[in-house]
């Protein structure tokens, strides 16, 4: 499973640049499949939205955390909503696909679909 | 551990030091050595300085801290001396040690910012709440901090 990460804009309906951050993310292989993690502080599930077109899968998490109303003294968080466009192993069940969003992580289980899993032949006598 | 300065807007509104540390990331990343990248998974070189914010109105103090991923129990948050630090561990699920890992840019262990508040603050009157991986730290202002109005008496 690879990611590919072009230039993070996107334009909307009004042809208006928008761009996101991109959130940090991490990958495991189970037996059964993949876990993806990504890292979107301030997204709940209402935020967040995963696609899956063509083998590419995107997420994006839009921030629902309110803008503190009050003078900004110092701030090195960026007020974009998230995006990431990864690559998927075509051996991945894409109807299969588990989302789940827990204080701002995102967790993805892609199952592999089962026929690319190693089986066990019992033999007969 | 990062220290965060405060600095007046005007003159800077973000700190050099973090940027410094994020553009050897950067560089780290280019020029990943096997020894370096297997260091950094045990926790070794690991830093994590989440991103802070703070701002102030007339009666209070707030810092958001972006913590995505721990638990309640894990932050701690003190104040002492004019300075707000918060600290904690982000632990890594056991699930996720199995198996082969493909891209890690999850950074766990533990972490501490501190920032020097720009007012004096009420430190008995202090709330923090943490929803959706944001801390939020309300610091009510000490009473003498606070902007007070003079009248001229007439003479």
């Amino acid at each position: 499973m690879d990611t590919t990460l072009t230039k993070n804009e996107v334009k909307d309906n009004g042809l208006r640049r928008v761009s996101f951050v991109t959130p940090q993310a991490a990958i495991h292989e189970t037996k059964e499949g993949y876990v993806l993690q990504a890292e979107m502080p301030g997204v709940n599930k209402a935020g967040l939205e995963v696609t899956v077109t063509n083998n590419e899968l995107t997420i994006v998490g839009r921030r629902s955390d309110p803008e503190v109303k009050a003078e900004t003294v110092y701030r090195e968080s960026r007020p974009r909503d998230f995006r990431r466009v990864f690559e998927l192993d075509p051996a991945i069940d894409s109807a299969k696909i588990e989302a789940r969003m827990d204080q701002g992580i995102l967790t993805l289980t892609l199952p592999k679909a089962e026929r690319v899993k190693p089986r066990k032949i019992a033999i007969t006598d | 551990m990062s220290l965060i300065r405060y600095y007046s807007p005007e003159l800077s509104t973000w700190s050099p030091f973090d940027r410094l540390a994020s553009l050897r990331d950067e560089f780290n990343r280019l020029f990943e050595s096997g020894a370096e990248s297997s260091a950094r998974e045990h926790g070794l070189l690991a830093a994590w300085a989440p991103a802070l914010d703070l701002y102030q109105d007339r009666d209070h103090v707030f810092v958001k801290v972006e913590l995505p991923g721990l638990k309640k129990e894990d932050i701690e948050i003190t104040v002492h001396d004019g300075a707000l630090s918060v600290s904690g561990e982000r632990k890594e699920e056991q699930e996720n040690k199995e198996g082969d890992s493909f891209r890690s840019e999850r950074v766990f262990g533990r972490f501490h910012r501190s920032v020097a508040l720009p007012a004096a603050v009420d430190a008995g009157k202090v709330t923090a709440s943490y929803k959706d991986g944001i801390l939020t730290v309300t610091l009510p202002k000490a009473e003498e901090a606070k902007p007070k109005q003079i009248e001229i008496s007439a003479s």
